[in-house]
Order: structure tokens, then C-alpha cells, then sequence
């Protein structure tokens, strides 16, 4: 009888604690939505094979690293490099080769020039003839044409980016590869879907996908029209990494998939996610064949059924503006794709 | 004797039914109901609160079904009494029995049977949307059912424990649960848990610790998964709480969700094992297959409004059409009252109605 109401009394208890951790989860998952961490520290965590993922720097960075140096995809806001390169250091002593830019958001090229300066290329050959003769004094900077195109600005107007962090090896085909540290490493580029500079860069022999903003785990899908980003586009984008992906077993582990931003996933975060983008564009698919304005889809809500989890209505990218683009997305039909 | 607790917490009454005789080798069953708040509460109280209770609750209880309750367990103590030991190690080999919730558990739930499910308006947009055809995708059709939704799969269950020699304290727990072929570990060496950008899985992260001889075990870094399998899921950002009892050859797993995404209140099931040491398991893999041929990213799904099936389970079973809706307040019994107050639909003419 005593064991019973003692057990009554835990089970109350544990009961207590967990409401209130569940009424918070915006405190639990700082880190996760703003990809800035309460501490101010950058956090490294393995995820497997010689790839790591690095969370608190702004978007998150992935670095992979072995007997031929260091690469790293994306680079963080500015202001957070110096730690960056520290958690950089923590993994491996070798030289930063190759940084990566999976678009031209600045949360992810902002350090683009202090890392990039850390490193070095191993030039000669056509390396300096491409590049120049300073081209062993950082490390290469990879990314799609047009996110040199957003970033860089014509002689004499202000450009996005100091010219020392513009991409430095652009490419216009559908993907560029490398072998760097035992590994083939595939950057593949996604047109039109976040925006038109997108990329995504599988790691082969670690099993890993870095997704840049195509993939997040915190709010809709960021589709930038004036970027030329588009709804169609964005979830090709998202069947092409489950594509790309395999699972060990019961839709789990297996190739992971390290977002944007928000926490490391693999093929089943991916196909939740795609599910429910998918879902929400059929909505307002229908509701623009049945000729609804902007401010009638928006009143019947179409994403009502995700909004606990991932509605934001503060910030430059609000759940009203996600249903903006889609719409829009969805009015203007299929961008012109580039490099396909 | 047979004993109604209940006790508020936090806005929810808990309340366990159980039975006992002189000492706890007799006690065969505990039921757990979450009840609704019968006034207000500021906080949780104390275990003199519980007691005080106790009284107050046998007198409010519902008799019918205590007495019936007790002769049950009068039948079952007769019954299983020779065999039990007085055990709280959970480790064996566990045998499931589907007397709660069967039909929801091997046929599958009814298409728009959201009744006795905490949900809130969203999760229930998003059960309305959802086609079982989805299930055909080669990307669902292995999903594994996660730690709060495993217990009611077909799942025979194996937990041993782990033992670290010098000291001989137990580190962890691992229980294998048949379908899906799902390992878990509950730690027991007090690690943290994962930071949370870390990857979340079907099953979580578990760590447990003993409160008398209740195992209790919380888990986080859950992927999204089932309520229940007619599209009710809970979110990723749920966690959970299981209180393992054990009871001689008995076995009852307490799981509590909480989801502050889609669940309004705590959801609390309970499910009974029996003790089963000739037990074999079966593998149970599985292979993704393409069961029809589709466009690439297609999302089968039903847009908000247009769902046909919605109220073949309402009018079925002679429920409610806006019971069958689920909320918080048709988890409790007092729901009855009110239900007879609703209109049904009517019960469509087929052969099996007639019968």
C-alpha cells in the first residue's frame, strides 16, 4: 500500500517536471532556431567517418578532415570565425584546403575570409594558372557561379562580401568533385530551390550529406524568390537528398544528413520534412486553382497542422512569408533552371 | 483490497487503481487513469496530500467497476499466485497480451478515431490529411515504431541487463522489442543526455533510475512517431516517461507523452506483459519495396476538408461523430455523460449491421 502511494507521489512528480520542460521547448532548442548558442561557444560533434559537424557559429558548419588537410563547408557568420577556427583546430592541425558554400547566405559565408586565410592550396600546375600566383596563400573557396554572382557586385558598387571572401573556384555544371581525404566528396548543384546558388555536398566514404538551407529542422523552407529560389525547385531539392541517402535499417541511420541549420538528421528527418512541404504546396495548390487571393489563402491557413513545430512569425523569414512564396512560387510556374 | 488512488499534479489528477494483499508478492494489477483537475491546483503536494486523498477518492469512485475490478483480480490471484516471485529486476523474456486496445493494436485503428487521444486542433488537421497510402512509399513502409509506441506493436520483449564486473553495478538495461527488430538501451550510470542538436531515433535516448522498485526511465531525442497509426503522431520534441513494475511474472509498463506540439495533456497508456522464458523470437526484417509505380515526391494525402472516410468509424460504431474528433476531455470517463446528449450518425445498411 505505502510502495503504491509512493509510487503515485514519483510518478505525479516526474509528471511535473516534464510539463514544465514541455512548455518551454523555444528555451530548449536555442541553439536549434537560431543556430547561435546560449554559451557563445561553437560545439563540435562527430557525426561519422572523418565528417564533423560544427553548431553555435550561425548556420552549421561541417568540416571534414584526414591525412590531406581540412574542408569545410560553410563558414558561419563573421563574427563567430575566430572560434570557429578553433573548433577547426580541436578536430585536426592540418591545413583548411578547400571551404565550401552551399549559398550566399551570409550566416554561411560570413567567415569565409578569416578561414579561408587560415588555410592554404597546394598550388602549381594549373592550380596557379587558374587562380594566380597567390593562390597558395588560402585555401580554395568552392561554390556554385551564382554565388560569386550575389555576393560580388561590379567595380566601383558595394558588394555583399569583402572581395577576399568571394568563392575563388566557381562551377556552372550540374555538380564538381573532388577525392580529399580518401573519399570522393560530390558538390551537386540545386537549382532554384532555396536559391539559385544552392549546393549540396556528399561526403562518400563517411556517409554524409551537408544540405545548406535546402534542409532545416526548425521552420519552413527559406525559398528566396529574389534569389531565385522557388517551391519546385525546394523539393526537388529534398527528393534528391533521400535520393542520395540510404538507411541501414527501418528507415534509420545510414547516410546523415547535417541541415542547414537545426540538429543532425538522417533520410527519415529528411522525409518527414519533405512529406510536410509537399503537403503544404498541394494545399495552396489548390486553393490557387480555385482562384484565391494571397489574403484568402493566408486566412485559411494552410499550414495550420505544422505550425506548432514550426511556425515563426517574428524575424525576416515568418510563416506568412513562407506561404508568400509559395504562392507566388506556385503563380509564376517552374523558374528557367540553370546548369541542369 | 482493493484501492483507488488519485492525486493532482500540475492541473492532472492521477490516479492508480491496485490491488494488494498482506505483502507485495499478491499484487497482480495496477491500472492507471489521468483524470481530469477537480479544482484548481498551484502545485504539486506532498505524499500526506496523497494520503489524504484516499479517502475522499473510494468515496467518489464508481463502484460497479471496482467490485467488478476486484473479482477479476480475486480470479487472478487464485490463478497466478503459485508461480509469482517477488522480483523487480524487469530482465526475461516478456510475452505481450493484447487485451488493451486490441483492435487498435493487430487489425489497426479506424480511419478518424481520434477518440480518448489528448490531441490538439492541429493534430487533428493532420490526421484528416493523412492517407494510408502513404504507407505504400518505400520510405515508410519500414519506419519503426518508436520507444512510447513500441509496447503496443506485436512485440515480444527481451531485457537483460549490463553489468560492470568489478563494481557490479548494473550500467544498463537493454530491451529488444520483435517488431522491427528495435534494440534499446536505458543507461543506468547517470550519463548525461545528448546535446540537442544531436541526432534524434526511433528510439531515443534513455536513462533510468529507480524510485522504490519502479524503474523510471525518460527519454528525449525521439523522431516524430505514431499516437496512434491512423496519422495522429506525436512530435520529435516529445518526452518520455515509462515506469517499469513488476509484479512475480507480471510485467506493466506505465509510458507517459509529453508532446508540446501536438498533445494537450500527458498521454498515459499502460501495457501488461507475462513472463515468458520458453519464449522465441522470430527476426522480423524488412525490405522497402516499389508497390506502385509513382512520379518521384508525389505525397499521397487528403486535402483539408475532402477526406471521405472521416465518419465510416463514428457511424460504424454508433459514436459521436464529434467524440470520435479526440481530445482531451474524451479520455475521461465523465465523457460518457455527455456523449448521451450527441447525435450519431446513422449506421450504414450492410449485412454485418443487420446481423
Amino acid at each position: 500500500m505505502l510502495a503504491g502511494v509512493v509510487f503515485v507521489a514519483l510518478m505525479g512528480a516526474s509528471i511535473r517536471v516534464h510539463a514544465q520542460q514541455a512548455s518551454n521547448p523555444i528555451a530548449r532548442d536555442q541553439i536549434l532556431r537560431t543556430g547561435l548558442s546560449s554559451d557563445g561557444e561553437v560545439h563540435v560533434m562527430h557525426v561519422q567517418g572523418n565528417v564533423y559537424m560544427l553548431v553555435g557559429a550561425g548556420g552549421n558548419i561541417t568540416v571534414q578532415a584526414g591525412d590531406d588537410g581540412v574542408l569545410v563547408v560553410d563558414t558561419g557568420v563573421t563574427r563567430m570565425s575566430d572560434k570557429v577556427l578553433a573548433a577547426i583546430k580541436s578536430i585536426s592541425n592540418k591545413p583548411i584546403r578547400y571551404v565550401i558554400n552551399t549559398s550566399a547566405d551570409l550566416d554561411h559565408v560570413g567567415g569565409n575570409e578569416p578561414i579561408a586565410e587560415a588555410g592554404s592550396t597546394i598550388a602549381g600546375g594549373n592550380v596557379v594558372g587558374d587562380i594566380g600566383a597567390s593562390a597558395g596563400n588560402q585555401a580554395t573557396v568552392i561554390a556554385a557561379q551564382e554565388v560569386l554572382d550575389r555576393v560580388s557586385a561590379p567595380t566601383g558598387k558595394e558588394p555583399a562580401i569583402p572581395q577576399g571572401a568571394w568563392p575563388t573556384d566557381t562551377f556552372t555544371t550540374h555538380e564538381k568533385k573532388l577525392y580529399f581525404n580518401g573519399e570522393p566528396v560530390e558538390i551537386i548543384h540545386e537549382p532554384n530551390a532555396h536559391t539559385d546558388g544552392d549546393s549540396i555536398v556528399f561526403f562518400h566514404k563517411s556517409d554524409v550529406v551537408s544540405t545548406g538551407d535546402i534542409f532545416v529542422t526548425e521552420d519552413y523552407p527559406n525559398i528566396d524568390a529574389a534569389r531565385g529560389g522557388s517551391i519546385q525547385g525546394e523539393l526537388n531539392a529534398l527528393v534528391h537528398v533521400i535520393d542520395l541517402t540510404t538507411v541501414i535499417a527501418m528507415q534509420e541511420g545510414g547516410t546523415m544528413v547535417i541541415p542547414g541549420h537545426g540538429r543532425l538528421c538522417d533520410q527519415a528527418d529528411v522525409v518527414f520534412y519533405q512529406e510536410m512541404v509537399t503537403i503544404i504546396r498541394d494545399r495552396i495548390q489548390d486553393m490557387l486553382k480555385k482562384g484565391m487571393t494571397i489574403e484568402q489563402v493566408q486566412a485559411a491557413n494552410p499550414t495550420m497542422d505544422y505550425d506548432p513545430r514550426y511556425r515563426v512569425d517574428t524575424g525576416p523569414w515568418t510563416t506568412r512569408i513562407f506561404i508568400e512564396a509559395v504562392y507566388n512560387s506556385l503563380k509564376q510556374g517552374p523558374p528557367s533552371e540553370h546548369g541542369q | 483490497m482493493a484501492v483507488l488512488l488519485r492525486d493532482v499534479y500540475n492541473g492532472f489528477v492521477i490516479r492508480r487503481m491496485f490491488t494488494e494483499g498482506k505483502n507485495r508478492k499478491n499484487v497482480v494489477r495496477s491500472v492507471f487513469f489521468c483524470d481530469k483537475t477537480l479544482a484548481p491546483v498551484g502545485r504539486a503536494r506532498g505524499l500526506s496530500h496523497v494520503q489524504s486523498q484516499v479517502k475522499g477518492a473510494m468515496r467518489t469512485a464508481n463502484w460497479a467497476r471496482v467490485t467488478l475490478f476486484l473479482i477479476l483480480v480475486i480470479i487472478g490471484s487464485a490463478l497466478f499466485s503459485a508461480s509469482a516471485v517477488a522480483q523487480i529486476d524487469p530482465s526475461g523474456d516478456w510475452s505481450p497480451r493484447f487485451h488493451e486496445d486490441e483492435p487498435e493494436r493487430i487489425p489497426g485503428p479506424e480511419i478518424g478515431d481520434y477518440l480518448g487521444l489528448p490531441i490538439n486542433a492541429a493534430a487533428r488537421l493532420r490526421g484528416d490529411s493523412w492517407d494510408a497510402t502513404l504507407l505504400e512509399l518505400p520510405e515508410n513502409q519500414c519506419r519503426a515504431h518508436a520507444t512510447d509506441y513500441a509496447w503496443r506493436g506485436p512485440s515480444n520483449i527481451r531485457i537483460w541487463k549490463e553489468v560492470d564486473v568489478p563494481t557490479q553495478k548494473v550500467v544498463a538495461y537493454h530491451i529488444y522489442t520483435s517488431a522491427y527488430n528495435e534494440s534499446r538501451t536505458i543507461w543506468m550510470d547517470g550519463r548525461p543526455h545528448p546535446p540537442p542538436y544531436a541526432a534524434h531515433t526511433w528510439l531515443g535516448f534513455s536513462t533510468g533510475q529507480w524510485e522504490g522498485d519502479t524503474l523510471t526511465v525518460t527519454t528525449d531525442h525521439l523522431k516524430e512517431n505514431w499516437v496512434r497509426r491512423n496519422g495522429i503522431d506525436r512530435s520529435d520534441e516529445a518526452v518520455v516517461t515509462e515506469h517499469f513494475l513488476r509484479h512475480g511474472d507480471y510485467l506493466t509498463v506505465a509510458v507517459i507523452t509529453y508532446d508540446p506540439v501536438y498533445l494537450t495533456e500527458p498521454f498515459i497508456r499502460t501495457t501488461d506483459f507475462v513472463y515468458d522464458p520458453a519464449q522465441v523470437i522470430a527476426p522480423w526484417p524488412c525490405e522497402a519495396v516499389d508497390e506502385v509505380d509513382r512520379p518521384e515526391g508525389v505525397v499521397p494525402s487528403h486535402l483539408p476538408g475532402t477526406n471521405p472516410f472521416l465518419n465510416e468509424f463514428p457511424a460504424n460504431y454508433g459514436i459521436p461523430p464529434e467524440a470520435a474528433r479526440g481530445g482531451a476531455e474524451t479520455m475521461y470517463p465523465e465523457y460518457k455523460l455527455k456523449m448521451k446528449q450527441m447525435k450519431l450518425l446513422p449506421r450504414p445498411k450492410t449485412k454485418a449491421h443487420d446481423r
